[in-house]
């Protein structure tokens, strides 16, 4: 009895255990396969290097193309689902009826459930003919359209988690502002904006991890064009679709090409990593101010 | 005008605006609806459900892709469901407060916000390479496995979470052991909020393509897979190839692919709220 107990244990140990070995496998495999990349490519030439053309003839291996991609299709998504978002959670938290709110946040949730495939189809055949007509020199893969459809995107994400974090301000702050006179507006951005702004914080940074770690969306709607710029209207190429590019040809295992994937791959990781720890630090730092 | 009436007239405006930036997103999402509907619904037949890939948009099908999607469900619904539920399991009534249960907890928050793509990179080099599965089902279900496990562990250590100390307690009472306690009490007690949470995990393995382009999932499959050891293809994986081509039919085969796909992803939600409804009505401690 209780041995079979221990043993039970065990098992159920190990199996939460294997969530770290996960971790320790990206890490393993994405550090192996680039520090062999970085014994031919410095990483100099890697971080300051303005070109990235691994799969041509004449090879640039600058990362700042794909990195100047990312967050030009980031920046244009949270300038998207930032405003509508913060002004959703609080439209829902000091106006709508509880009735329209349990109907509506459902509903946007619903946003968060389509296949990113499903929204590079809509980019690429709907958002961008319409955006052409307003817009006529816009490419017809370009990093505009992209970052519009991955903003409606994680709308969900921020009004949701913003709307959690207005909704858990002590009542007392919200009563005091309506008790000096002020209109829902002042009391929104006056007191519970400024007071829930740890959790919006971190709602908008996990919402930029989300959209750095985006890939159907730019692959099928951005282009595979690395280019530094900031120029919306052209294409691009995202760290994302270079990793889906390079996946989908020929590229022989251990050649130097294959192992960019790795070095693409390392830069993400290590951007997503920071966003995620850092809403976390933040989460836990500003956390239960008011208990 | 004085003051408060320009304060109450910016609260309208804003009430407006707020309903306004409520109903876009809606709104959008119900264009894209329509929009796909009406391009992909008469392209959706019963050959177009038992055809092989052709390169002729016309005679093109989709069995290939849904065998495969089929095929990627079962096999990950099998590889991550007892781990992931043994997980949370754990963490939630075994795991003491201690430095290692503590770097488990962060470090699943952590992969939960791994971009899905890296989750391929770990595939394509640990499944596909060192354990030689090459492209197959068996890689690509394992790829996927990792990759939900923390919804899973998540939405398992809340469904045991809500199970009360009494009903343990009086288990306890009657001489049962801890694992005793567990399967027999607090697992059918839970059950319904960990399907939950298996179902919504499957919705999201449902719509991803990268991790499986990645590991060399292929867009063109002549054959349907018969063992966890063959080549696949998913529908997110047909949607993309066919998005990428410039005739306008295989735009029309894509549609058509995204209504089957979304009719999989909403059927799943649906499922999933439903039995989380009924849990919730149900279930009064």
């Amino acid at each position: 009895m209780r041995v079979s107990e221990k043993i039970i244990e065990g098992l159920l140990w190990l199996s939460a255990v294997i969530t770290i070995l996960i971790t320790a496998g990206i890490i393993w495999v994405l550090l192996s396969e680039s520090i062999s990349f970085f014994q031919v490519v410095s990483l100099a030439e890697f971080l300051t290097e303005d070109e990235w053309t691994p799969l041509f003839a004449e090879k640039e291996f600058g990362i700042l193309p794909l990195v100047a991609g990312t967050l030009l299709t980031t920046a244009i998504a949270i300038a998207v689902a930032l405003p509508l978002g913060l002004t959703i959670a609080v439209y829902l938290n000091e106006y709508a009826h509880a009735r329209m709110k349990q109907i509506v946040k459902p509903m946007l949730e619903v946003l968060a459930t389509i296949p990113t495939v499903v929204y590079g189809f809509f980019a690429l055949t709907v958002v961008t003919p319409f955006l052409q007509t307003l817009i006529p020199s816009l490419a017809g893969f370009n990093a505009l359209s992209a970052g519009i459809v991955m903003g409606i995107m994680i709308i969900p994400m921020i009004s949701s988690l913003s709307e959690d974090a207005i909704s858990s301000v002590p009542r007392s702050l919200r009563e005091a502002a309506y008790g000096m006179g002020s209109t829902r507006l002042q009391t929104s951005f006056g007191v519970m904006v400024p007071a829930a702004s740890s959790g919006i914080v971190v709602s908008v940074i996990l919402a930029i991890s989300r959209a750095v770690g985006e890939t159907m969306i730019v692959a099928i709607a951005a282009g595979q064009q690395p280019r530094l710029t900031l120029n919306p209207l052209v294409p691009i190429e995202t760290i994302t679709t270079y990793i889906v590019q390079v996946s989908l040809g020929d590229v022989p295992q251990g050649s130097l090409e294959y192992k960019t994937i790795f070095a693409a791959g390392i830069t993400l990781f290590v951007f997503t990593f920071a966003l995620n720890n850092l809403s976390f630090w933040i989460k836990k730092k500003y956390q239960e101010k008011y208990d | 005008m004085t003051n408060s009436d320009i304060n109450r007239l910016k609260d309208k405006a804003f009430q407006v605006f707020g309903i306004f930036c409520t109903f876009i997103g809606l709104v959008v999402l119900a264009v894209f609806l329509i929009d796909i509907i009406v391009e992909g619904i008469t392209r959706i037949d019963w050959d177009f459900l038992t055809n092989l890939p052709s390169r002729r948009a016309s005679r093109a099908g989709i069995l290939t892709a849904w065998v495969g999607t089929l095929w990627i469900l079962v096999l990950t619904t099998l590889i991550a469901f007892p781990l992931g539920v043994a997980a949370g399991v754990y963490l939630e009534e075994y795991g003491r407060k201690n430095r290692l249960n503590n770097f488990i907890e962060i470090n699943i928050a952590n992969l939960a916000g791994v971009p899905s793509i890296i989750y391929g990179l770990l595939g394509l080099e640990i499944f596909v390479r060192q354990m030689n599965l090459g492209g197959s089902l068996l890689a690509g279900a394992l790829t996927l496995s990792l990759l939900i496990l923390p919804i899973i562990i998540v939405t398992t250590r809340e469904a045991v979470k809500a199970v009360p100390r009494s009903v343990r307690d009086g288990s306890y009472a009657l001489g049962a052991s801890k694992w005793q306690t567990i399967w027999n009490q607090v697992l059918p007690a839970s059950f319904g909020g960990i399907l939950t949470g298996i179902i919504l995990a499957l919705s999201r393995a449902v719509g991803e393509a990268a991790p499986l382009i990645v590991i060399g999932a292929l867009a063109y499959v002549p054959f349907t897979p018969s063992s966890p050891f063959d080549e696949f293809t998913v529908l997110p994986i047909q949607i993309f190839n066919w998005t990428s081509r410039p005739q306008e039919e295989f735009l029309t085969n894509a549609a058509a692919a995204i209504i089957v796909l979304l009719v999989i992803t909403f059927l799943l939600n649906g499922i999933a709220v439903y039995l989380r409804n009924r849990q919730q009505k149900k279930v009064k401690w």
